[in-house]
């Protein structure tokens, strides 16, 4: 249909053409919808231990036949296979479960205190845990990591404290974040843990910028962003990526393929068309595609990566391919938009199951050692939680003190803001003559 | 002592619900896990789960109830020691004072009551016998782009989270079933990729309605929309129009913390090529955003997440289009005048309500567009009134408020009896606890302290 009046030249072009076919718009759409059995064929999963293991310090063209192919470690026995088994010792192994499994755990309850209205809103990484707690582990204690809101695995692997996550979730008087960010954004930068941001993809150039930093100064350490597939399209994936072949810069860019944002699948990210991992060639960054349900091999994948950034070769995008067994976040209903089935008939398995089974299958683990460490971290949970609720939950008034607001905005409080201040205070003592000093009413 | 299971904010927006379904029901046993309820929000269907144990006491809000407020109790719960009684004390439920109700359920339900309760007076431009229909913002919104894209084959929408998911606030409910998804598109996550790709679109003819989830998100696109989309006419010497709508919420919504509570409106308000657009009830979204969609010239339309559940009158009219530029007196005053838009409207006519109750009669304007901006209907109230207050949930440095105020003094300076105060948010980035967020928001009682200042009362 011609909507507009044309240009004379432009109605001859349309004369000439008038023969062709006419042109097609493609809009993406999932294979399996709500009431849909999903259909799993036109995925390719090759064998446990088949994919090579260049050197790490190869040129990043070699890495090509990986950014389409899947490295796969853990085979349908719960066997460790081929080149990338990276010969953990059980030790190693039965903490990589426990991170997973205290992941998983925490989620549970903090899902469940969001429904009791403890907080207004929360984000599982149920099924994904494997591609934060595993990166954790590899890199080393004091590299600095950029997630995204989905890597909580990356803290509990680094032991922060369970009771200051649900306090900053709580926003209670105990946050570190002195009720300022959204529950889950957390900050900790004595864990090298960087703020979480709500605008997605910033912290790709900025974990590039932190690694050239690290360059710039002659430091070890070494950066890792976190991304999910559908925020690739944001342009600072692309300035990310250029900014880190050019200056090889030490980072390791992970793209965690969970095959959905909200309720776009990944095909609205160009999925239908290339994986995520071959965008790294066309940079010149060496990609690597990974199981991300298979912990072992999302360990290797990251070690290689960081080997290759600490010795100066260059940076690396992992695609880690894995599936969001829940909703995008407590405000989301997933049943609307994705076929039920998925999570269950999902081809790659649930990665704390494949773990555990590899353990079982060493002779290093078994049920009833299982069940009691679930129970254990479960209990740890509870008591955690029960810690923070002391310091109040959602709108139970124990917040951080007033004043608190207008600190921080600039390293010295201006007169402006401090003259603000002290009217809210005036204010408040008026409306609230019983206010106690210890709620916050003084200026410091 | 019992358990109040209270309602639940099942996202960070969430003000009210449906109590769809009770799953339990009194004197049943729960444990930590249990699924009571179900509870619909405007977003989604939701489970709430018990994360205590004990046995269900009474249930306080009956199933179907529709607005259900948060926080409201909903029902008791035992712990494992004590019996199940007939619980709730009146105060479980606070309700207003002047509807005293024995029934704890009454109360339930009482406390659901709209907090807005202070209305636009009718518009004068809408003819008299006319039948209204109650409409939320949402729907009116919807309304209006679903008739321009009936009448306009070039009419589409574009955005993250329209088609399938119906929008991330659910405002463009049902485009997707009736325009199919060649013109209501989802878009990959790229709002700089989007409103570019919108910009090219209305250069080649189109007319894009460009939904940003939100118009935090927009700062990433905002070269797209003041470089591309609001100068290229300007600079083609006139050759190449950008009929392009950019619409979605702005402003403060609740407990979205530093980076999604900001308004925009004075920022795109400073950009000459741009027309921008900012109402605040049911009617004037659907006239205004029709109009935007037909304007020739780039319209950013900030809406607000707030007030989209909100119901006011729309007139049932066959094509209900409001002019552009135009502010509207919402409630008719004497003693001063506050000029307001978008929620903050909504405040102001709070404030003149508590004001009348002290014998302050107040008028209040809608700016409705902020450019440009209707400066005849402001100066006309002021030379009525001799008194202003400017209210704006934006920060105060550069806002809106400070161009009325820059326009009091030039061209009202005769008029004004008292300085003129501009009431605004606290002067840092949003914080996300409920105490501090609400602390830093204007509200209708920030207005009344302003407006006595200005009436030396």
């Amino acid at each position: 249909m011609l909507l507009f009046p044309m240009k004379a030249w432009e109605r001859i072009a349309v004369a000439d053409f008038a023969n062709q076919q006419p042109l097609a718009l493609h809009v993406p759409e999932p294979k399996a919808r709500p009431g849909v059995e999903p259909d799993w064929s036109g995925l390719t999963l090759p064998p446990a231990g088949a994919q090579p293991r260049p050197d790490e310090t190869c040129a990043a063209a070699e890495t090509w036949p990986l950014c389409t192919d899947l490295i796969r470690v853990l085979d349908e026995d719960g066997v460790a296979q081929g080149p990338w088994n990276p010969r953990l010792d059980a030790e190693t192994l039965r903490t990589m479960l426990r991170n997973m499994a205290l992941t998983r755990a925490f989620d549970e309850r903090m899902f469940r205190g969001q429904r009791q209205g403890k907080t207004s809103f929360y984000m599982k990484c149920t099924g994904e845990e494997a591609t934060s707690v595993a990166p954790a582990m590899a890199l080393a204690a004091d590299d600095m990591v950029f997630p995204s809101y989905r890597q909580q695995g990356i803290l509990i692997t680094r032991g922060y404290p369970l009771e200051d996550m649900i306090n900053q979730i709580y926003s209670n008087k105990a946050d570190k974040l002195k009720g300022r960010q959204l529950p889950i954004m957390y900050s900790a930068r004595d864990y090298g843990f960087f703020t979480i941001s709500g605008n997605l993809a910033t912290q790709l150039p900025q974990a590039v910028g932190w690694a050239m930093a690290s360059a710039i100064s002659g430091d070890t350490r070494i950066a890792a962003a976190w991304v999910g597939e559908g925020s690739t399209a944001e342009g600072d994936f692309h300035s990310a990526l250029t900014f880190a072949t050019v200056y090889n810069a030490p980072v390791v860019l992970n793209v965690v393929n969970n095959q959905w944002a909200i309720s776009s699948f990944s095909g609205f990210a160009g999925a239908e068309r290339q994986t995520f991992a071959a965008r790294a060639i066309g940079y010149g960054v060496a990609g690597l595609r990974v199981d991300g349900n298979d912990p072992l091999a999302v360990y290797a994948a990251t070690r290689w990566a960081a080997n290759r950034a600490r010795s100066n070769a260059g940076s690396t995008l992992i695609e880690h391919f894995t599936y969001r067994a829940e909703g995008h976040s407590t405000s989301d209903d997933p049943s609307q938009y994705r076929s039920a089935q998925e999570r269950s008939t999902w081809p790659l398995g649930d990665p704390i199951v494949r773990l555990k089974n590899h353990l079982i299958a060493l002779g290093e683990w078994d049920e009833n050692r299982q069940a009691a460490m679930d129970a254990e971290l479960a209990e740890m949970v509870k008591a955690a939680t029960r810690a923070a609720e002391a310091n109040g939950v959602l709108g139970h008034g124990m917040h951080h003190p007033f004043h608190t607001m207008f600190e921080d905005v600039f390293e010295t409080l201006p007169w402006h803001l401090r003259e603000q201040s002290e009217q809210a205070m005036r204010e408040r003592r008026i409306k609230w003559p019983d206010w106690r000093p210890e709620d916050g009413d003084e200026m410091p | 002592m019992a358990i109040e299971l209270k309602m639940p904010a099942l996202s960070p927006t969430m003000e009210e619900g449906t109590l769809a379904k009770w799953l339990v029901k009194p004197g049943d046993t729960v444990k930590s896990g249990d699924i009571l309820a179900e509870i619909e929000t405007d977003k989604a269907t939701m489970e709430f789960e018990s994360i205590d144990e004990g046995t269900i006491g009474e249930l306080l809000v009956t199933e179907g109830t529709e607005g259900v407020k948060v926080g409201t109790v909903i029902a008791t719960l035992q712990g494992e020691d004590e019996p199940a009684a007939p619980a709730a004390s009146p105060e479980a439920a606070p309700a207003p004072a002047a509807e005293p109700a024995a029934d704890p359920k009454a109360q339930a339900v009482a406390a659901i009551a709209p907090r807005h309760d202070a209305k636009p007076a009718a518009d004068p431009e809408i003819p008299a016998g006319t039948t209204m229909v109650p409409t939320t913002v949402r729907e009116a919104l919807r309304d209006a782009m679903a008739e321009e894209m009936r009448a306009d084959p070039g009419v589409f929408v574009m955005g993250e989270e329209v088609a399938e998911y119906q929008g991330a606030y659910k405002v463009t409910q049902g485009l997707l079933d009736e325009f199919g998804a060649k013109r209501v598109i989802d878009t990959p996550i790229t709002e700089y990729g989007f409103a570019g790709i919108g910009a090219g679109a209305a250069m080649g003819g189109l007319k894009p309605v460009i939904e940003f989830m939100t118009f935090n998100f927009a700062m990433q696109a905002i070269d797209h929309i003041i470089n591309s989309a609001a100068k290229t006419n300007y600079m083609s010497g006139g050759q190449m129009r950008c009929p392009i709508v950019f619409r979605g919420p702005n402003g403060a919504a609740a407990r979205v913390g530093a980076q999604h509570s900001q308004n925009y409106g004075p920022w795109y308000a400073s950009v000459p090529g741009l027309v921008v657009i900012a109402p605040y009830d049911s009617a004037d979204a659907k006239g205004l955003l029709k109009a935007a969609i037909r304007s020739q010239d780039p319209v950013v339309f900030l809406e607000n997440e707030l007030v989209y559940g909100r119901t006011f009158d729309v007139p049932q009219l066959d094509d209900f289009v409001l002019p552009i530029g135009k502010a509207r007196v919402v409630r008719e005053g004497k003693d001063v005048t506050i000029v307001s838009y978008s929620i903050g409207v909504g405040f102001a006519l709070d404030a003149a309500q508590q004001l009348a109750a002290e014998g302050i009669e107040a008028e209040v304007i809608d700016l409705r567009t902020l450019r440009p901006l209707d400066k005849e209907t402001v100066l006309a109230s002021l030379a009525k009134t001799n008194r202003m207050v400017v209210a704006e949930e934006g920060f105060p440095i550069c806002s809106v408020a400070s161009e009325i105020i820059a326009i009091a003094m030039e061209e009202g300076f005769d008029s004004l009896d008292a300085p003129v105060l501009r009431v605004c948010n606290e002067d840092v980035p949003m914080p996300y606890a409920a105490n501090l967020e609400k602390a830093a928001l204007i509200d209708a009682g920030k207005i009344v302290a302003a407006v006595k200042k200005v009436c030396y009362r």
